[in-house]
């Protein structure tokens, strides 16, 4: 008779033990590992495959896609509901473009707007649970961000010519200083797509193992019974106030990559006059 | 905007009493009256628009601080690195970029901040309407 009570105990205590165990294993990085879905083979060792991330960029564009297609299909003079978002998306984009980069920047405007609406729908789809987070890689961010690098540069030489060096001297700095000016003003636009990559994806990254580790926390107070509950509620609060904040740095995210990739734009239209 | 809206329709019912039979000069006036308050709230759209992200969150200025000095010094490092491994004047590449990378990342923050004029302000060649700085 006194052997059941103690097992019992043991029983419990085992099983908080395990409880906690399990809580304890609540990986925060684990949502960020890339899996093969489907393996195409080999391309010179190392393997070519249709990865999640793949698969979540797939969806992000089809998304945005068959969005736009389905709701400028009625073409009403009048917008219905969705057609309005979706106008009011576009003006939105082109006329932060206009402001950032003037008119001569409208030529950029599909540019901008997919990446815009790339990164925006791609951060709020990361926001379901369960999904891929696509933008909280550096090799996507640091793609995008080089794309537009190379957009500047490109079209900067292919517009000014040589003149578009005049973007690294400004004109009424004295004779000694400009060798110096210029090696700071070159490392300053190098550091432009590192700067724009890293901001991305460290805010994603962050945010999501922000939110993992407190709904890690609320399992682990809940494996101590009520008065763990009890105390879990604290953090469940975090995770619902930290779900809120995450959305609007999905949208800030976005903001901020497109209105700075009109800025660089507006350089390679302008530079320095 | 909004708050001046009710006198005007008190002051437009004044006028409707007044004079009833011109119905066309009143319509005409109130269309005009209808597409500048229209026009008005356009505006007043635009604006709570641009300006919401600065006024957002702290945390996403300092991030966007943050990450500006840092690219900075990252790529001052990187460019020094190799400049070593390619020339062989380890280390005095690494330490003269990493300076000028500290330099490039200071400048980087002033700018993002808005405390350094951009080249073209700086020429005082104010262009067509101008670039918005919104961060």
């Amino acid at each position: 008779m006194r052997l059941g009570p103690e097992t019992a105990e043991e029983n419990e205590g085992q099983a908080l033990a395990s409880a906690a165990a399990n809580a304890d294993r609540v990986d925060p990085i684990h949502q960020f590992q890339v899996t093969n879905l489907v393996e195409f083979g080999q391309i010179g060792g190392s393997t070519f495959a249709f990865t999640n991330s793949a698969l979540f960029m797939a969806i992000t564009v089809t998304l945005i896609i068959g969005f736009m297609l389905m709701t400028t299909r009625g073409r009403g003079l009048v917008p219905g509901r969705l057609q309005s978002v979706t106008e009011m998306f576009y003006e939105f984009t082109a006329n932060m473009l206009r402001e950032a980069a003037g008119s001569e920047g409208m030529r950029f405007f599909p540019f901008v707007f997919a990446l815009f609406s790339f990164i925006l729908v791609a951060n709020l789809l990361s926001m379901v649970p369960y999904f891929f987070t696509v933008t909280a890689h550096i090799v996507i961010t640091g793609a995008l961000a080089l794309l537009v690098m190379s957009i500047v540069v490109g079209y900067g030489f292919a517009k000014h010519g040589f003149g578009f060096m005049k973007l690294f001297v400004p004109k009424d700095v004295p004779g000694p200083l400009v060798p110096m000016i210029v090696a700071i003003e070159f490392l300053s636009f190098l550091s432009r797509p590192v700067s724009l990559s890293i901001r991305l994806f460290a805010n994603m990254l962050a945010g999501h193992i922000t939110l993992k580790v407190f709904a890690g926390f609320i399992l682990s107070l809940g494996a101590f019974g009520a008065v763990g509950w009890a105390g879990a509620v604290l953090p469940f609060l975090m995770v619902v106030a930290i779900t809120a904040l995450e959305i609007l740095v999905s949208f800030l995210q976005a903001y901020v990559f497109a209105i700075l990739t009109c800025m660089y734009l507006n350089d390679a239209l302008h530079p320095s006059h | 905007m909004a708050d001046d809206r009710p006198e005007r329709e008190r002051e437009e019912k004044k006028t409707e009493g007044g004079g009833g039979s011109s119905a066309d000069a009143d319509l005409t006036r109130r269309l005009a009256e209808l597409s500048r308050s229209l026009e008005e709230g356009k505006r007043g759209r635009e604006v709570a628009e641009t300006s919401r992200p600065s006024s957002g969150t702290g945390y996403a200025a300092a991030l966007r601080l943050a990450s500006e000095f840092v690219a900075g010094v990252l790529v001052g490092v990187a460019l020094g690195w190799g400049l070593d491994e390619v020339a062989g004047t380890s280390p005095w590449g690494l330490i003269g970029f990493l300076l000028l990378g500290f330099a490039a990342g200071v400048l980087n923050v002033l700018r993002a901040a808005g405390k350094v004029a951009e080249p073209d302000e700086r020429l005082g060649k104010a262009r067509d309407g101008g670039p918005a700085r919104h961060e």
